[in-house]
């Protein structure tokens, strides 16, 4: 069956302040979403409604169409790392692992362990000991090790060096390779995760401002760069993003297709997610 | 070959210039689907879509449960299409360029022949 994750008309009011305003997302399949928006969006606020560490002021939320509140069936399915450490902080490495083990039939301790080789984590370390990396680190081989239908990690690289940011993407795609699984990957950092993420949701000031596959995202938009007149008149009756002016030269970032031939001295080029993200962000600022 | 295009574009691309290179010979097993998700860091559909670039050009064809190998023919096939859009690829771009430089036809060709010299 198709694991299906069903947020449904959910609004979550922090005092008088709005985190989420009715918003409705659904996660189907084994696909890697990416669930992107800036600091204070909701990402996370939505992720703890999804796994049940806070309630929704209003709406409801299903996991493959059983409620979360207090249910284990649901809540057994999904998976989230977080930066909070669950493990008592004087518990060694190893022993957490065990741990892990007895809470969760589905982690796979010997992935564990060669993950901990390839991060070069010391095992015999306690989990306080860890450095602010490391334990990121310890929090992400746990994630990269459970088999739950549905593992989410919530800004997983912070903290991590590019190197250990880079063996965590390549890790994290052969986990989807070898156990296929959903998987949501909640982050401000876009253009890292661009090339990774197969349906994006991006959340803006609580709502749901985009839905769609990736791919969508990166053809909706195109930049012309070019002398101000020149750009200025092409512009002219198109629904234009964002616009920057350097010297004499105007770029402008452009919803919708390019037509096949630009006018000449017009220079023509793609517009990358995380642009695009920060096009949309920019826009919606501007209203 | 622009770095814009998409990337599944820009995975066939390499996998073509690997075939026509020799690095992936012909009835060789190029890597897997995972190989090079894993390796570029790119989503498993879009390395599929890039291999199925290939597949559909009859570049590439499959052995069940094995996994991809380059087609008898595919370096010659690849020369023949590579070829075709040489023009269309590289000289009109390039007489454009020239074009806006001021440079004439002459002045081009003697480049190009300085370019066939210095490349030996």
């Amino acid at each position: 069956m198709k694991m299906q994750i069903e947020v449904h008309d959910i609004t979550k009011r922090f005092g008088k302040s709005t985190a989420l305003d009715h918003v409705s997302i659904t996660f189907s399949g084994n696909k890697i979403y990416g669930l992107l928006g800036n600091n204070g969006a909701g990402k996370s606020t939505l992720l703890n409604l999804m796994t049940d560490r806070l309630r929704p002021t209003e709406g409801t939320i299903t996991v493959d169409g059983q409620p979360v509140p207090n249910n284990d069936a649901a809540l057994s399915k999904l998976f989230c790392v977080t930066d909070q450490n669950l493990f008592p902080d004087d518990m060694k490495v190893r022993k957490a692992f065990e741990v892990a083990k007895l809470f969760h039939p589905e982690f796979d301790r010997n992935v564990a362990d060669s993950l901990a080789q390839k991060f070069e984590l010391n095992e015999k370390k306690k989990v306080n000991a860890l450095s602010t990396g490391y334990g990121s680190i310890f929090r992400l081989i746990i994630g990269l090790s459970i088999n739950t239908p549905c593992v989410i990690f919530d800004e997983p690289v912070l903290g991590l060096d590019a190197r250990h940011r880079d063996l965590f993407y390549q890790l994290l795609i052969q986990k989807y390779a070898d156990h296929p699984c959903m998987l949501i990957i909640s982050t401000h950092l876009i253009e890292e995760i661009s090339n990774l993420i197969e349906h994006s949701v991006i959340l803006y000031h609580g709502t749901v401002l985009k839905d769609c596959p990736t791919e969508e995202l990166m053809a909706a938009a195109y930049s012309v760069s070019g002398p101000i007149q020149l750009v200025d008149s092409y512009l002219s009756g198109k629904h234009v993003l964002t616009q920057k002016v350097l010297g004499g030269l105007k770029t402008a970032c452009v919803h919708g297709k390019p037509a096949n031939r630009l006018p000449a001295g017009l220079e023509l080029a793609n517009v990358n997610l995380q642009d695009y993200f920060i096009s949309l962000i920019e826009e919606e600022e501007s209203k | 070959m622009q770095e814009e295009q998409p990337i599944f574009l820009q995975l066939a691309y390499q996998l073509e210039n690997g075939i026509l290179s020799g690095v992936y010979p012909e009835e060789s097993q190029v890597p897997s689907i995972t190989e090079f998700s894993v390796t570029y860091k790119i989503n498993p559909a879009t390395a599929l879509k890039g291999i199925n670039v290939l597949v559909d050009a009859g570049l590439l064809y499959k052995k069940r449960g094995v996994g991809m190998f380059v087609t008898q023919g595919a370096p010659q096939k690849l020369r023949t299409q590579r070829r075709e859009c040489f023009y269309h690829d590289y000289i009109e771009k390039a007489v454009q360029e020239a074009k806006s430089l001021g440079l004439t036809a002459d002045e081009i060709i003697e480049m190009m022949r300085k370019g066939f010299e210095d490349a030996n």
